[in-house]
């Protein structure tokens, strides 16, 4: 029977493309391996469950196919294979959410060690921020944006002075620190999106976003933008460095602070670290 | 149970009064302006797969660019952008919904239910011109300047109405949002009709459990779509007021290319809640109809009751119910409150329990069934496998951290057109097939047919079940060209080999477009009922049946739509109009 | 989404309990006969329209109800003055409401003239309603560009497409004028749109304020 033999060609055809062909995700850049995992498992479930139901009908198209005399059996209802399908059903999709909220949980709680960084985007490419010697970010927002000032961090705010500007060029972090990332956009929507780690968050204008990784592997990735933000949205790619913390250190070193681009700036700094002459 | 077949009683009252449907005086009240659901039926399926055949030419030049970009130079980003919108915003809105509830829905409630037309002729056919002129006005953005908007089908602002996304600034997007709002006044006007139609003018014995999943499932998809429509409204609404009033509803103080712009204050988050409180529902605006005429075309081509009958009605309700809890499951990186994703996940995979029971209980009616593999049980087969692939997938999508590395790649593009793309389209196949000679009295032709399905089925599954992989692989959606970056070049040999499907697929539908025109000037002659169908649009007095629908009375109908192949009885089925007093279970 | 959530939940708990009541846990299949469920009142089609129509009415504002409660942050949200004039234009609704509700039961006692009357007077009132609305936006547009100003979108947006209803309705009256049924139809449409208007205008005037608060304080 060809509609029966397409059946089974379609269950074995999924299963041989998953199994044998070259196109799986990247390999991983960050402590997310859960998500993987929990990822694989679904697949595993829901492998199973498609190739159940498609090959049982494809028997069933093969078995009661009609001839000649044949009439269907009289079954309206049977409420206790229903109650059994329901029952396993639910067990199945509790074997799914259970490790997905779990690591849920840790996704969305941000360890107390991690430091920040932070990722502006606009149409259609991205800036980033480090918060300096003390620590901290300084307060910022889009109605302080200025030629000289396109991230429109606060002049008012203290710890703002030495957060260090990385306006259009490449990010930098250290291999196996916590790190949470603000994410913060100054025009439309976008989304910080590197393959390799696996976290994504969309960045919305008028609010800071986040999420949080632990880079694992030294290497560069990609910074794709993935919320639609206009024509360039395809374009707007960068690249992430993951490198050794003395190369990190060295390389922050080399940054200017917004202290040193206001230099010219006819604003005066508020607090002890900053102050232009 | 109360065996209501002993002791004579007199028959019940009707319960509506039988009123001829206004009668149609000329020529153009009879074929232009007309009153009769089944022409206004026509007119919005016709419509329909006429704005959405431009959708299916879309989605070939898009798929063009995909597989080999840089190859059509006046696909630029600009004109991608504004093909995938447009591609996206009719196949969801104009085609599938107008289809199964302005063409389904009108065509098969007043005959399913044993009525002689919809209770609201008149406001009926506005619905349909209503319908008409939002088509028109979203054609019309190809050719204003600026051309369509390009913001994407779910039109997020802030973007959508700025300079950086086609049509922003321009009618593009205006043009959209006008269309749309159009379409909801039409639809609501359709909707009433279909809700108080199958409320009021049931036929006698034509109690809510008698009446064919089709009904139970275009019935609870109109209820669902009336109260998700206004979400849409609303946000289309203070859209338009951002754009033209300059208030701020959705837009916070932002500058662009540069320069500060007047608004402030505002939410694009607000946005998205409305949008999605639409949107996700609308999934399930398009799939329960679909839900329920899969159900009937199973249960007539494998002459079998359909399995679990009950349990199938009450999925339908509870799905519909479930859906408005489930919305955000499309804002899980959008940045809300993360205890959010807790109560979205556990709500979006609660929902997969119902709907795997309905996909359990379409596959145990096959099972000791007489399955005929006529084309419309075809269509239904092919609708079980990709449902159930593209459901399968929406549970990675659901679980909230899975979606995270998944969310806005191709894998989600893939998974929505399987689930809620192709699935459906089988099925609206699957019912044309079926429902072709009742409308027409000729069959569609069956070598063309079966060329279709089997193009249509395996050349979309080979386009979409590898382009999950696409996504896997960590290619981002909306992105014209990713041939330069870190995916590994065998992706763009599988782009290449899914754009190649695409052509190919979309060449099938071309030839079912002529089978329909060849067929319904030259195809066979109908028998009356020629699948042997027990429900009641088959036992007209005509076929195709006339204004009215019933002749001198309306019919009285005595059991449900499932009686195939009741123990004991001779035929192997028994019509729902069939007075004989066997049940199943007496006599079994 | 508190206010919409809180409406539609209402509406799905009244539409399963009709459901209920159907006989939907019966099993089909061992029931023949023409009717074994006893037919209910035979409600007019017309009325069920309403019905539905307001409901879909009803999502609609709730759903704006719940824009501006979202929308609203703690800090940018300073209570909409509205001006004397949006609670006086009350006044008027009311009567048209009055006046419409005189019109339905003149026109089951079949008291034509007064049918009538009342239904001009209904008409006039909702004039005068709206006339009230009018100089109220004008006086809102002209304080300045809307940009900033939330509360003053929100009150155009609402009000305006309540107006739009108004405006709708208005049709329908004219129609029921002309004719000797209808003015129960008009009288509950009427009912409808001030209870909702009246939901509004408190929420405009700050309870949507308090219910921001509540939902941040649930949620932190
Ligand atoms: C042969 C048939 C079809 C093909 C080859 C096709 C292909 C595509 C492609 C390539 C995209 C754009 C991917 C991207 O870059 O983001 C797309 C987007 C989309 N398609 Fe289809 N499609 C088809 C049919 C359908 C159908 C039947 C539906 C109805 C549900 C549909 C709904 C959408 C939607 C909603 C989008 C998203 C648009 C957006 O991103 O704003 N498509 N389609
Ligand atoms: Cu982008
Ligand atoms: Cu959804």
């Amino acid at each position: 029977m060809v509609v029966a033999a397409v059946l089974v060609l379609v269950v074995l055809g999924s299963i041989g493309f998953h199994l044998f062909s070259p196109w799986w995700w990247t390999p991983i850049a960050s402590n997310w391996g859960y998500i993987d995992t929990t990822l694989v498992i679904t697949f595993w479930i829901t492998g199973f469950v498609f190739a159940a139901v498609v090959l049982f009908m494809a028997w069933c198209v093969w078995r009661y196919r009609h001839r000649p005399g044949r009439r269907a059996d009289w079954t309206p209802e049977n409420r206790r294979l229903e109650l059994w399908l329901t029952g396993a059903t639910a067990l199945g999709v509790a074997a799914m959410l259970a490790p997905g909220l779990w690591v849920w949980a840790s996704f969305v709680t941000v360890p107390e060690e991690a430091d920040e960084v932070e990722v502006v985007a606009q149409q259609w490419f991205w800036s980033y921020r480090y918060p300096g010697e003390d620590g901290r970010l300084g307060r910022a927002d889009a109605t302080w944006i200025s030629a000289d000032n396109p991230l429109g961090v606060s002049p008012h705010d203290r710890f703002g002075a030495d957060d260090v500007i990385v306006d259009g060029g490449d990010m930098h972090l250290p291999l196996d620190r916590p790190v949470k990332v603000l994410l913060r956009s100054i025009d439309v929507l976008h989304n910080f999106y590197v393959p390799e780690f696996r976290a994504k968050m969309d960045m919305v204008p008028g609010s800071v976003t986040y999420f949080w990784l632990t880079p694992t592997r030294e290497g560069e990735f990609e910074v794709l933008c993935a919320e639609l933000c206009g024509t360039g949205h395809g374009f707007m790619r960068g690249y992430v460095l993951v490198e050794t913390e003395t190369q990190f250190n060295a390389w922050l070193g080399e940054q200017l602070t917004f202290a040193q681009t206001q230099q010219d700036a006819p604003v005066r700094f508020a607090g002890p670290t900053g102050g232009t002459p | 149970m109360v065996n209501i077949d002993e002791g004579a009683h007199a028959p019940p009252p009707a319960e509506v009064e039988d009123l001829p449907p206004p009668h149609a005086t000329g020529w153009w009240s009879r074929w232009v302006f007309s009153q009769d659901a089944k022409y206004i039926a026509i007119q919005y399926a016709g419509t329909a797969l006429a704005i959405g055949f431009v959708a299916l030419v879309l989605s070939w030049l898009i798929r063009m660019q995909l597989g080999f970009p840089g190859v059509f130079d006046f696909i630029s980003a600009e004109a991608y952008y504004q093909f995938i919108t447009m591609h996206g915003m009719i196949m969801v809105v104009y085609l599938l919904t107008a289809v199964f509830l302005g063409g389904f829905g009108n065509y098969l409630i007043p005959l399913m239910v044993g009525a002689r037309d919809m209770v609201f002729p008149f406001v009926n056919m506005l619905s349909f011109w209503v319908y008409l002129l939002a088509v028109l006005v979203l054609a019309a953005s190809f050719f204003v300047p600026g051309g369509p908007t390009g913001a994407g089908w779910t039109l997020y602002p802030p973007q959508a109405i700025l300079s950086g996304t086609p049509g922003g600034t321009s009618w593009g997007i205006l043009l959209m949002l006008v269309s749309l709002i159009l379409f909801i006044i039409g639809f609501t006007m359709g909707g009433l009709n279909y809700a108080v139609t199958v409320l009021q003018a049931r036929t006698r014995g034509m109690t809510l459990m008698r009446m064919p999943l089709t009904v139970w499932g275009i019935f609870t998809a109109t209820v669902m779509a009336l109260l998700a429509f206004p979400a849409l409204f609303v946000a289309c609404v203070m859209m338009l007021f951002d754009r033209l009033l300059g208030t701020s509803f959705f837009m916070p103080t932002l500058v662009e290319m540069g320069e500060q712009l007047s608004y402030g204050g505002g939410s694009p988050i607000v946005f998205q809640h409305l949008f999605w409180f639409f949107g996700h529902p609308e999934v399930y605006i398009v799939a329960l109809p679909a839900f329920g005429i899969v159900s009937d075309l199973i249960a007539v081509h494998a002459r079998k009751a359909i399995f679990g009958y009950r349990m199938m009605v009450w999925a339908i309700v509870i799905i519909g119910a479930l859906s408005f809890i489930v919305w955000a499951h499309h804002m899980y990186v959008s940045g809300m409150h993360p205890w959010f994703g807790f109560f979205f996940a556990t709500t979006t995979l609660i929902i997969a329990v119902p709907t795997a029971i309905k996909v359990y209980n379409w596959v145990l009616t096959l099972w000791r069934g007489d399955i005929h593999l006529s084309l419309p049980m075809l269509f239904a087969l092919g609708f079980v496998v990709t449902f159930v692939n593209g459901g399968l997938t929406g549970l990675f999508l659901g679980n909230v951290v899975v979606d995270v590395p998944l969310s806005d790649t191709m894998f989600v593009v893939a998974h929505f057109h399987m689930v809620m793309g192709v699935a459906p389209i089988l099925v609206i196949y699957g019912a044309i097939y079926h429902w072709f000679p009742l409308a027409s009295g000729r069959m569609l032709n069956e070598t063309m047919g079966r060329i279709h399905f089997w193009v249509t089925f395996l050349g979309a599954y080979l386009i979409f079940f590898p382009m999950h992989y696409v996504g896997l692989t960590g290619v981002p959606r909306r992105y014209p060209d990713i041939s330069a970056s870190f995916v590994p070049d065998s992706v763009m040999t599988l782009n290449a080999f899914i754009s190649a499907m695409a052509l190919i697929v979309g060449a099938a539908q071309v030839l079912f477009l002529f089978n329909l025109f060849w067929s319904a000037l030259r195809g066979e002659r109908a028998q009356p009922n020629p699948w042997r169908a027990a429900s009641l649009e088959w036992q007209t007095p005509d076929m195709p049946p006339h204004h009215g629908n019933w002749g001198a009375a309306l019919p009285v109908v005595h059991r449900w739509a499932y009686d195939y192949g009741v123990p004991g009885a001779g035929a192997d089925y028994l019509a729902q109009t069939d007075p004989s007093r066997r049940h199943g279970e007496d006599i079994a | 989404m508190t206010v919409v959530l809180g409406f539609i939940a209402a509406m799905i708990a009244a539409g399963l309990w009709w459901l209920s009541r159907q006989g939907i846990f019966e099993k089909p299949w061992l029931e023949t006969g023409e009717s074994p469920r006893a037919p209910g009142p035979a409600a007019a089609p017309s009325g069920v329209g309403l019905g539905t129509f307001l409901v879909v009415v009803g999502g609609l504002f709730a759903l704006m109800g719940s824009a501006l409660v979202m929308r609203m942050g703690p800090g940018d949200w300073m209570a909409l003055r509205l001006p004397g004039l949006a609670w006086g234009a009350l006044a008027p609704l009311a009567l048209a409401s009055a006046a419409l509700e005189i019109a339905a039961r003149a026109e089951r006692r079949g008291e034509a003239r007064l049918r009538g009357a009342a239904l001009g007077l209904g008409a006039l009132a909702t004039a005068a309603f709206l006339a009230a609305q009018l100089s109220v936006w004008r006086d809102l547009a002209a304080t300045g560009p809307l940009a900033e100003r939330l509360g003053a979108s929100f009150f155009l947006l609402i009000g305006g497409l309540h107006a739009l209803h108004l405006a709708g309705g208005l049709v329908a009256l004219a129609r029921a004028a002309l004719r000797p049924a209808g003015a129960r139809l008009c009288a509950l449409y009427w009912h409808a749109l001030g209870a909702l208007w009246l939901v509004m205008l408190a929420l405009l005037g700050g309870a949507a304020a308090g219910i921001a608060a509540f939902c941040r304080a649930v949620l932190t």
